[in-house]
């Protein structure tokens, strides 16, 4: 069984270990900006949302590099940047809808979720289980997909 | 079944490779025109800086890659298509025969109409063979006179500031990139530009070039002229459609296709550049020269060529650009739609600037300069026709917040309530 990212933003305080976990785990720096993964507030209802790549099929930036510096990793799942094969062009930054992988300008490179060859650090540094790796079924995974083949939704009620 | 490719870029190299996973007995052929292993016109800029090798430009790496997956790599150029004996002609030979042919041939640069253009010193920078000419023709203190300032005119700046090169650019409108941003996002990118030692001439079109010496004259008119070692022509592109004339496939400004990215003759498929396809936000057929588009049509086509009925979700414009280090991206209908709103943020001494365009709560369109992060999701709230609800209200009055938009009203997992 495949496992996957469980986010769960009502478990989430805002702590911030995730971020500063994956900074660590990636660049040995507790930097957060490095983080791929990232929490998102919001002050006017007091919410904290963890927020990364879902390693999702349709895997959009790996179609859209055009130099093959992306790849599936078969045992994890996870699409990877090859960093020396990156060129640094950003197409797959605009081309994944989620907004999950991003330019670094420091390394001229791409970044995404790899999870950490399926030890994923924010997941274990995650104090109160709103980050968890599970078996892919248990997560939010088949909503997300079929949320990407969808369009026009109703109002948000935000 | 015998499947045919005409074009070995990103839109042609993925259908091959989806044919070959949806149809494992299927005959595979992609017709190569440049004799050069399939590669990535979106490394070139990469390569004229020393990132990259020319290898670093291809679009797989593995040379076994095409063998293995039983895919026949043929040279030669596509001359013309006979569609009722369901041939393409090679020119010389027999022809390559097909049940299912894919037009995936890209786009060309356009040419300046002007004296001039086919003297030596004068080149464009769009193939493999074009950045070789540069590197080797570029050297501290050359006089490079670019004409255009668009996508390609910028993506390469970078390399040929790294060769040396003295360069000047010549823009005929009085905006760089004006396809893709708005004067405010262009006076960023230009004054950006300048403060790296590039010079920039708007409103200016060359009406012709001379020998001068060893040199190139660029005549600008009213006795203007600027003295030349090399003069690069990157004016646009048009799609490579003339060997299709005579071929009963229905031609607009492309290949019209349905949405399965079928022509208008049965078997005949166009993904990438020359595909002439319906736009989700306009709704028009148009264009969509972008990586990603390429890429997506070709897995697209190749899966209706292998019988498996799929419709393109469809294509919106969207790209981003990198010049001289600054990365901008464009997406939609950045210029806006009428009776939309739009709310902006600029700040010019870090050459930062973002501006949305909505139309009623829904996002249409957005130019960035300096913001990097999460850019994605633009393409998520606009393709995805997203609402924003009471987020409209709050981007408007900071547009900064619109990926804490995005994740509450575009992903399940994190909406509220």
């Amino acid at each position: 069984m495949q496992k996957s990212l469980h986010l769960d933003p009502n478990k989430c305080t805002g702590c911030l270990q995730c971020e500063m976990a994956c900074a660590w785990e990636k660049y040995e720096t507790f930097t957060i900006a490095k983080s791929r993964i990232k929490v998102f507030t919001f002050h006017h209802e007091g919410r904290f949302v963890p927020y990364t790549c879902t390693q999702c099929d349709e895997a959009w930036c790996l179609i859209a590099c055009p130099v093959d510096a992306i790849k599936l990793d078969p045992v994890t799942g996870a699409k990877i940047v090859l960093e020396p094969t990156c060129v640094g062009c950003k197409v797959c930054t605009i081309a994944c809808p989620f907004g999950t992988i991003n330019y670094v300008a420091q390394t001229g490179k791409v970044q995404k979720c790899d999870l950490c060859d399926g030890d994923p650090a924010c997941a274990k540094a995650c104090p109160t289980g709103a980050i968890t790796y599970v078996d892919a079924d248990w997560t939010g995974l088949g909503k997300m997909r079929a949320w990407a083949g969808k369009t026009d939704t109703t109002a948000a009620t935000a | 079944m015998r499947h045919v490719i005409i074009g070995s870029g990103p839109a042609g190299v993925i259908a091959a490779e989806t044919l070959r996973k949806a149809d494992p007995a299927a005959e595979i052929t992609v017709l190569c025109g440049e004799g050069e292993p399939p590669y990535a016109r979106m490394a070139i800029p990469y390569l004229l800086k020393g990132d990259i090798d020319e290898a670093g430009t291809f679009i797989r790496k593995d040379q076994d890659h095409y063998g293995r997956m039983r895919i026949g790599l043929v040279e030669g150029r596509a001359l013309a298509v006979d569609t009722a004996a369901r041939v393409v002609d090679l020119g010389d030979g027999p022809g390559l025969p097909w049940d299912r042919l894919l037009v995936a041939t890209g786009s060309r640069p356009s040419r300046e109409k002007i004296p001039g253009i086919d003297l030596p010193g004068v080149r464009t920078c769009w193939t493999l063979e074009d950045a070789r000419a540069l590197l080797a023709g570029i050297r501290p203190g050359t006089r490079v006179v670019q004409m255009g300032a668009g996508f390609v005119g910028c993506i390469i700046m970078e390399g040929l500031l790294a060769r040396g090169a003295d360069l000047t650019i010549l823009v005929r409108s009085g905006y760089m990139v004006r396809r893709m941003m708005n004067p405010t996002a262009s006076g960023l990118i230009r004054r950006w530009c300048e403060s790296k030692g590039v010079k920039i001439l708007t409103r200016t079109q060359p009406l012709a070039l001379s020998a001068n010496g060893g040199a190139l004259k660029v005549d600008l008119g009213e006795g203007r002229s600027l003295d030349a070692d090399l003069y690069l022509s990157v004016v646009g592109v048009d799609p490579n459609l003339e060997f299709l004339a005579g071929s009963g496939v229905e031609i607009g400004q492309g290949v019209v296709v349905d949405a399965n990215l079928q022509s208008s003759v049965p078997g005949v498929y166009a993904a990438g550049d020359v595909a002439e396809s319906p736009d989700v936000v306009t709704g028009k057929r148009q264009l969509n020269a972008i990586q990603p588009n390429a890429a997506e049509q070709g897995r697209t086509a190749a899966l209706n060529m292998a019988g498996h009925p799929t419709r393109f979700k469809g294509s919106f414009v969207f790209n981003v650009l990198t010049t001289l280090g600054l990365a901008a991206s464009s997406f939609g209908e950045w210029q806006g739609v009428p009776g939309g709103e739009s709310t902006e943020v600029l700040d010019e001494s870090r050459f930062r600037y973002l501006n949305l365009q909505f139309d009623g709560d829904r996002l249409v369109g957005a130019n960035c300069v300096g913001f990097g992060d999460h850019v994605g999701a633009f393409r998520g709230l606009i393709e995805g026709r997203r609402r924003l609800g009471a987020w409209k209200r709050r981007l408007m009055d900071d547009p900064a917040r619109v990926m804490q938009a995005y994740v509450e009203t575009a992903v399940p997992a994190c909406g509220a309530g």
